[in-house]
């Protein structure tokens, strides 16, 4: 272990926050020059952590809920014509993608992290560094001067209402981007269907597209281990329902 | 390969009148946005996704802070200002360094042990790291990574278990732990470091 021996208990009583006096002092200086100390720190404090999730109990009342809300109502951080939800939220394959980049990236380097110890560093660097861009991303997206163009053939009329479902049985997982949807009757949502190899239509969301006719649907409830054989899309009530109302309005098949 | 790339064509076409519910829509979206997300549209002063993220994580906040404090009106005090505090600064949680439900339960934690020591908090969200192994993105992840620690804590000696709850969730220092229990400073070090030593094991191994 690369930590020194000397100062390992009194760092996890460091990490719990109830180390006191000249040892705390003497521990807060030799952190001060030690790198691996630090480190067994920053884990222990991640083991102390587990130690706070398993604190359980009642559901905090509604008046608590209430009270939160009214007080960040009377605490804009922004001018009114700014507060609003980002208009890229409701763009959905542009949102789909940047979130699916920060997944992937993420996902990467939790691999590589574990495989090796003593690359740590360097790759935590490297997470530091594609993080930074994945937030370079999300700041352009979200930029109030942002235009959003869609790029299509000179001679396209009226581009037809599609989505495209990315779907993972092992991690069950599930993103749905649409585009150039329809606009709904009242009272009426879309709802996507995740039709498996057996058994009855699992519903995958309830979504509204927004005045482009864009939507999104990332990791909507699904049973776990559902081989999809298809995908697909009804009309429903805004709720949703349990079986599709037929017709089926739009359809696709994994290849 | 498990992961399938579906799309999805227009079964027949259907002209529909156009019905616009643009706060419904934004709700709806918000639903299945993940944490990063909704930190993004809280930056951004979107209260529905603080909404969002208030029924998603409320009930550890809570939890945390009632396990500490043992009251119910103060656990609220604490809930308050630890949302308020994230909606005010949304930047100082860094996904980089952790998911956010631990990082919430480690600032209620120290929120409710400052307030229970009657004293100004010591620590600021931004200075706050709750990295943990395994990755606790979800609420299935985070169930089961807390099953396992509460059967090491179950399976875990008493007068250790004693120790790491007096320290953590009763704010004692180690010289009042060693005080109140009777047993020697260099034995509560010890019990407090090898219990959060068998924690970590406990979640790393899968």
């Amino acid at each position: 272990m690369s930590v020194h021996e000397q100062f390992a208990e009194d760092l996890a009583l460091h990490a719990l926050g109830c180390l006191e006096g000249s040892e705390k002092a003497t521990l807060e200086k030799h952190l001060e020059e030690c790198a691996s100390c630090r480190r067994e720190l920053e884990q222990l404090r991640g083991d102390a952590a587990l130690l706070a999730l398993t604190a359980s109990g009642p559901r905090p009342p509604t008046r608590a809920k209430i009270r939160v809300m009214d007080a960040i109502a009377k605490e804009p951080r922004l001018p009114p014509a700014m507060v609003r939800m980002p208009w890229w939220a409701g763009f959905g394959w542009v949102t789909a993608v940047a979130m699916i980049a920060v997944v992937a990236v993420m996902w990467n380097q939790n691999t590589r992290l574990k495989s090796s110890l003593a690359v740590m560093e360097g790759l935590s660097e490297q997470r530091r560094a594609e993080l930074e861009l994945d937030r370079r991303v999300v700041d352009t997206l979200t930029a109030s001067d942002a235009k959003r163009v869609s790029i299509l053939p000179a001679n396209y009329k009226t581009p037809p209402p599609e989505g495209k479902a990315i779907y993972s049985r092992e991690h069950n997982g599930l993103v749905f981007i649409a585009s150039n949807m329809l606009p709904l009757p009242a009272q009426k949502a879309y709802e996507l269907w995740l039709i498996p190899t057996q058994g009855a239509p699992i519903p995958a969301g309830v979504f509204k597209p927004d005045a482009r006719g864009s939507a999104v649907v990332i990791n909507p409830p699904l049973p776990a281990g559902v081989e999809a054989k298809a995908f697909a899309i009804t009309i429903e009530p805004e709720r949703g329902s349990a079986t599709p109302t037929m017709p089926i309005i739009m359809v696709g098949s994994g290849g | 390969m498990a992961r399938e790339v579906v799309p999805i064509h227009p079964a027949q076409q259907t002209v529909l009148p156009l019905r616009e519910n643009r706060r419904l829509s934004t709700a709806a979206q918000n639903q299945g946005l993940n944490d990063g997300a909704l930190i993004s549209a809280i930056r951004s002063g979107n209260q529905d996704a603080m909404a969002q993220l208030y029924d998603r994580y409320s009930s550890v906040v809570y939890a945390v802070a009632l396990r500490v404090l043992g009251e119910t009106s103060a656990a609220e005090d604490v809930l308050q200002e630890i949302f308020m505090q994230l909606w005010r600064n949304p930047g100082a949680f860094d996904a980089g360094r952790g998911n956010l439900a631990p990082w919430l339960a480690v600032i209620a934690r120290n929120r409710a042990v400052d307030t229970l020591r009657r004293r100004r908090p010591q620590t600021e969200m931004t200075e706050t790291v709750a990295s943990v192994e395994p990755d606790m993105a979800g609420d299935a992840d985070r169930r089961r990574t807390v099953e396992k620690v509460w059967a090491v804590l179950k399976e875990m000696p008493a007068p250790q278990r004693n120790a790491l709850e007096m320290a953590y969730f009763e704010g004692y220092s180690h010289s009042e732990i060693s005080e109140k229990t009777g047993e020697p400073l260099g034995t509560i070090k010890t019990r407090i470091r090898t219990g959060l030593i068998l924690l970590r094991q406990a979640v790393e191994a899968r």
